[in-house]
């Protein structure tokens, strides 16, 4: 099952790894140093992140580092916006009908 | 083209999306446009899109099924159900994605929607009143808009600005 995007970056701990990994590339134990939180929780969020494919892994010798996927996040403005010019042109489209019936009325 | 209000604001921490946009013209108006089938059918649909409403039963517990029909004749359907109606106030509903047997594919979006006239300033000669409308829409989530985007607005921003300029050539013709 595909996941809810908005959901990944609803959670206060899942906005606040993304802040940090859009730094610099983190392991999961030093990204745990900064919350009061198990090691496993942060397992958790990070997998989230990395099924939204907002975050990368990448294996360095032993460890796994997590870093950003920043066109994913411009991805999501990007929907956004488009989501906005369908609300702009509908009322745009509404401003005609009104003007319409305003004439119609006279 | 006009200086009337048009804000957008997306909080994708609480999955929230707020639009509000103001209309010159009187609240009765602005209000039947968004309540009454006929009016909503000539704008809901971003051209070249259609909204073809098959049910409209504005009261609460009934629902408005719609499509958007797409210039090849795609059809998209949405059950939008009331569930709380103010007169010229207020009216909530809770919109999803269906098909066109009227199956939802839940779960869906709350809508809720604040009309509220502006009066004009009694020193201005030419005065009339706006109406402000607030869509506050909660629970969106970005893969349901997606479908929006890809339903109502596939070729994106030219369809607007080809839409921009046929507006914009009626209106220089009227004046």
């Amino acid at each position: 099952m595909r996941r809810d995007i908005f959901q990944a970056i609803a959670d206060p701990t899942r906005r606040a790894i993304i802040t940090l990994i859009a730094l610099q590339a983190m392991t999961p134990n030093a990204i745990a140093e900064n919350f009061h939180t198990t090691r496993q929780s942060v397992s958790k969020h990070l997998r989230i992140l990395t099924e939204c494919e907002l975050v990368k892994q990448e294996q360095k010798g032993r460890e796994i580092y997590y870093s950003l996927e920043i066109e994913k996040m411009k991805e999501i403005d990007k929907w956004i916006e488009q989501f906005r010019k369908i609300w702009e042109t509908r009322f745009n489209q509404l401003d005609k009908v009104l003007s319409t019936i305003k004439k119609q009325k006279k | 083209m006009n200086n009337l209000l048009f804000d957008f604001t997306v909080d994708k921490a609480t999955k929230t999306v707020s639009i509000t946009r103001e209309f010159d013209a009187e609240l009765s108006l602005v209000w039947d446009a968004f309540t009454k089938k006929e009016i909503l059918d000539q704008w809901w649909a971003p051209k070249p899109y259609a909204s073809k409403t098959k049910v409209m039963d504005f009261k609460v517990g009934g629902r408005r099924f719609y499509a958007m029909v797409s210039p090849e004749g795609q059809e998209r359907w949405v059950i939008q159900k009331y569930t709380s109606i103010s007169p010229k106030t207020n009216f909530k509903f809770l919109n999803a994605f269906a098909d066109e047997n009227e199956n939802p594919e839940l779960p869906g979006s709350e809508w809720d929607h604040t009309f509220s006239e502006q009066k004009a300033r009694p020193d201005d000669p030419i005065g009339r009143g706006t109406t402000k409308v607030s869509v506050v829409i909660y629970n969106e989530s970005l893969e349901r808009m997606e479908k929006q985007i890809e339903m109502g607005f596939k070729e994106g921003f030219t369809m607007t600005l080809n839409y921009l300029e046929e507006l914009l050539a009626t209106l220089s013709q009227q004046q």
